[in-house]
């Protein structure tokens, strides 16, 4: 049977369905796995996505004309059955599950295996033909359990807190900051958020999500209440003269690439906390086993060099060229933060 | 597994979690009084002997390799049950081994509280004459119980390869406000304590903190240990900035290995800078024979035909642990001496300039020996004529001149106070030649390409004008250059070898390098000392860099 999933120019193309999953060119009819601005992109006709993840969607790309699913609910286009399931990455995030003619290809979008509690978790899909993300793909990269993270940070903030200090977290304004809001103690200080963040959360809170009580710096007239305080902001106000009003603050920064100490140098941030909305290498090795797929189609990350163990490990592997970034791809930040903090010296 | 986020106290009583800790602090401040602050900590709680290891290795020891990186590669693949070949795409991702290794080793499944010194000297150091059989059984054990960070940091002390971001002056610093004694003091007791001869131990460090004893300072009778190295400044003004030319003795600089030839008890020693004992290395130098009580600073050279010759014959003499009578004809040594440090017994160092140069032609004209030459002093009526005289430093294969104030003492380092040496180097050469291989970086600059090859034009034999590679640099430009280059190399590569790209000759940088000898072991039949990139030439089409034939007419 023909290949049910192909990469043409716009993105990746369901060819008896005639519809794309997050396709990057403008199309007619576009399944979107999340939100995050490489997958949802603005242009399309129609969209289809999960409920619990329209709110986010609409708040992102304005008036769209938008179709939803719950999760594990099914429909049917030209002949293929469409139907999501969560992929444990960010609020509203989907594994696009299709059927045609007896034949299941699931497409995984961007995906993390460990639960938090802004998102459903990952449910692994039986399928035979599996299209996997490789952000993460090298056996370097395994995560800590996230509450022992949760920990570290909410250990330099208290230690900051008593050194009279303001501890400033650089974080994705999307998924990461809501995930590290849910998670941390909120009892250590106040908590203050970066008007990009701040913009997320309220579409969080409204659909139920639990986050604690933040302030925005316009309304803190007191400079003495800024002591002891968490400030979440997005790695692009890094050196901006939003950061001044802070004074002598400790820095770090949220992400999976902070594990390696090049990329936390890079960064010249006082910490690095190892936290990632993507699955790990044994998170990838484990989310393919549970699909009992055994073709594996590859995209954007460690593209080749998963092809490559995945065929010496007996899978049929290949790989889709895609644009999509890797959202925490480190390279283009690294570069931008640093052209910004020269213009800033 | 973060490396970063060890720092709970909970931690703090196991040793090696404990050093790994601090390394993490000092590691990822860039503030002097940060890293201080950390090392203060850390050697207030440290046991004496675990500190005693850690000194060594903050003040920059390298004891030798104890287990050598082809067995830490196999083993650690082994441990993991990857492949080789993902193994070295791993590596290409951290850029470094013992980082790589750290992180794709499974998660341990013991825990250990066992403290530095007792794995320096009772589980690292045995190894080194061990059985590949029972290295293996080893690491294994020890990286079953080892987070990812101390993981990194064993594997940094195995391979004698730990580095990290302290000086040794810092450390030295961190000691003095600890104990109470003077800065001078406790520089003058860590002289040789890097020496790979001598082991840490808890006595060791605790006669470094003592209290100071009566006249304590100078006279380290018997004792084989150098002063502390004065250091010169480069000098950016006009010498006529400097004022009265008289006030000024001048020398030339010499570009060999800088040394201190040490006399007590009947003994010489020979130090380089880097407090390696090299005596057995330059027979020829520490077979001179002074009165006891002295010290000697100086420059060793090659010396041919009354000229130094260039470094590239002189390292042909510092890998060489035996000698044979071929090589010591060949490739003669001599100590240049420039200044007297002890003198009769006693620490001179007080003294000024000009009354320890009266003494070192004194003790030198003493000795009759052909390894000991006196560093003549160079006399010019005024700063313009002693310019004229630097003009044939290139000739005289020195790095241009020293200017040293005739009142000045001979401090410790890189410090102004006891008065100050200038270097008055001349400019670099320089070509223009074109970028066409890249490989990414090490550390902080890991996955950025920023080490490149460049190469000048030259006709083959056909009379086709090719690129030829001449030097590699990796230094010079600024993070934000480094990252438009790396953009402009990820956009024009046309191959890929392992690591390195090649890419289309598109761009032009100026290299500066400070000399250049013939070399049979380069492509292009030359080799160049220091090269490094003084700018991108945005405004040269790659026809417009310079030939071989051009860096030909630079050897003398």
């Amino acid at each position: 049977m023909a290949d049910l999933v192909v990469a043409k120019k716009e993105g990746l193309f369901c060819v008896p369905g005639q519809f794309y999953i997050d396709p990057w060119l403008p199309v007619e009819r576009a399944i979107i796995t999340h939100a995050h601005a490489d997958h949802a992109r603005p242009g399309h006709v129609h969209y289809l996505a999960a409920t619990s993840g329209a709110a986010i969607l609409k708040s992102r790309l304005g008036d769209i004309t938008l179709d939803t699913l719950a999760y594990r609910e099914r429909t049917v286009h030209n002949g293929v059955t469409i139907s999501l399931y969560p992929a444990g990455h960010v609020l509203g995030s989907s594994q696009v599950r299709l059927e045609y003619k007896g034949e299941v290809w699931v497409v995984s979008g961007d995906y993390k295996l460990e639960a938090d509690g802004t998102c459903d978790a990952f449910e692994p899909v039986a399928c035979e033909t599996f299209i996997t993300e490789s952000t993460f793909g090298l056996p370097i990269y395994r995560w800590q359990a996230q509450n022992s993270i949760l920990d570290d940070i909410n250990e330099w903030w208290r230690r900051n807190g008593e050194a009279g200090r303001v501890s400033v977290l650089f974080c994705y304004s999307f998924g990461k900051a809501q995930r590290i809001l849910n998670g941390i103690d909120n009892t250590i200080g106040p908590i203050i958020c970066h008007g990009a963040i701040e913009t997320l959360n309220r579409v969080y809170r409204e659909v139920g999500i639990p986050l604690p009580d933040t302030l925005s710096i316009s309304g803190i007239n007191d400079k003495a209440r800024l002591r002891g305080a968490l400030v979440l902001a997005p790695p692009s106000a890094a050196g901006s003269p939003w950061m001044r009003r802070f004074g002598d603050y400790s820095d770090a920064f949220a992400s999976g690439w902070m594990l390696l100490r090049g990329a936390r140098r890079r960064r010249a941030v006082d910490r690095g906390f190892v936290l990632s909305d993507h699955a790990d290498w044994p998170g990838l090795m484990a989310a393919i086993t549970a699909t009992g797929a055994r073709r594996v189609i590859v995209t954007h990350g460690h593209v080749d060099i998963m092809v490559r163990w995945l065929q010496e490990n007996g899978f049929d592997a290949s790989a889709f060229d895609t644009e999509y970034g890797t959202e925490e791809d480190d390279n283009v930040a690294a570069n931008e933060s640093i052209a910004f903090k020269e213009s800033h010296a | 597994m973060t490396m970063s986020q060890r720092t709970n106290p909970l931690h703090s009583k196991k040793a090696m979690r404990e050093f790994a800790g601090l390394y993490n602090e000092l590691d990822s401040t860039t503030a002097t009084i940060g890293k201080l602050d950390a090392l203060k900590r850390y050697f207030s709680h440290a046991q004496p002997a675990n500190a005693a290891w850690a000194v060594y290795f903050l003040a920059g020891g390298k004891p030798r390799q104890t287990i050598s990186t082809k067995l830490l590669r196999q083993f650690s693949t082994e441990m993991s049950g990857i492949p080789e070949w993902l193994f070295d795409e791993c590596y290409l991702a951290v850029g470094d081994l013992a980082e790589t290794i750290a992180h794709i080793l499974p998660p341990p499944g013991n825990e250990s509280c066992i403290a530095l010194a007792v794995w320096m000297e009772e589980r690292i150091i045995p190894l080194r004459n061990e059985t590949p059989e029972k290295i293996r059984g080893a690491l294994f054990g020890y990286w079953d119980e080892l987070q990812a960070d101390e993981r990194f940091l064993l594997i940094k002390l195995i391979s004698g390869g730990f580095r990290v971001g302290v000086s040794k002056l810092l450390v030295v610093r961190a000691l003095s406000e600890l104990s109470g004694l003077d800065i001078k003091i406790v520089s003058q007791r860590m002289m040789g304590w890097t020496d790979s001869g001598l082991q840490p131990s808890a006595m060791r460090y605790s006669s470094l903190i003592a209290p100071q004893v009566a006249f304590e300072g100078a006279d380290p009778h018997g004792q084989p240990y150098p002063y502390p190295f004065f250091l010169a400044h480069p000098l950016q003004a006009d010498p006529e900035t400097l004022g009265d030319i008289r006030q000024w003795q001048a020398e030339w600089k010499y570009d060999g290995i800088r040394a201190q030839l040490v006399q007590r008890g009947g003994q010489r020693w020979l130090w380089s800078r880097g407090e390696d004992l090299i005596t057995d290395r330059f027979p020829e130098i520490s077979g001179i024979s002074f009165a006891d009580g002295t010290v000697l600073d100086g420059e060793i050279l090659v010396w041919k035909n009354d000229r130094p010759a260039s470094f590239a014959e002189l390292q042909k003499r510092i890998g060489r642990k035996t000698l044979s009578s071929k090589i010591l004809n060949e490739l003669p040594a001599v100590f240049i001496a420039f200044d007297l440090l002890e003198h009769g017994g006693q620490d001179i160092r007080n003294a000024a300039q000009s009354e320890r140069r009266g003494k070192l032609e004194d003790v030198v004209s003493a000795i009759g020996a052909p390894g000991l030459i006196i560093s003549p002093v160079i006399d010019a009526h005024d700063w313009q004529a002693l310019r004229v005289i630097r003009d044939s430093s290139r000739s005289r294969a020195v790095e241009g001149m020293m200017l040293k104030s005739v009142s000045a003492r001979y401090g410790a380092g890189r410090t102004k106070e006891s008065g100050v040496w200038w270097k008055w180097k001349i400019d670099p050469y320089t070509v223009d030649a074109v970028l066409i291989y890249a490989q990414k970086g090490h550390g902080r600059r890991a996955s950025l390409y920023t080490d490149y090859t460049f190469a000048v034009w030259n006709d083959d034999l056909e009379g086709k004008r090719k690129l030829v590679p001449f030097a590699k640099a990796y230094s010079g430009l600024t993070d934000r250059e480094i990252a438009q280059v790396d953009a402009v190399i990820r956009k024009t590569t046309v191959d890929k070898f392992g690591p390195v790209r090649s890419v289309m000759p598109t761009m032009v940088f100026e290299i500066g390098f400070e000399g250049i000898a013939l070399s049979s072991r380069h492509k292009a039949g030359i080799a160049v000392r220091f090269p490094r990139m003084l700018r991108i030439r945005d405004d040269k089409k790659i026809d417009e860099a310079d030939s071989l034939e051009t860096l030909r007419g630079m050897l003398t």
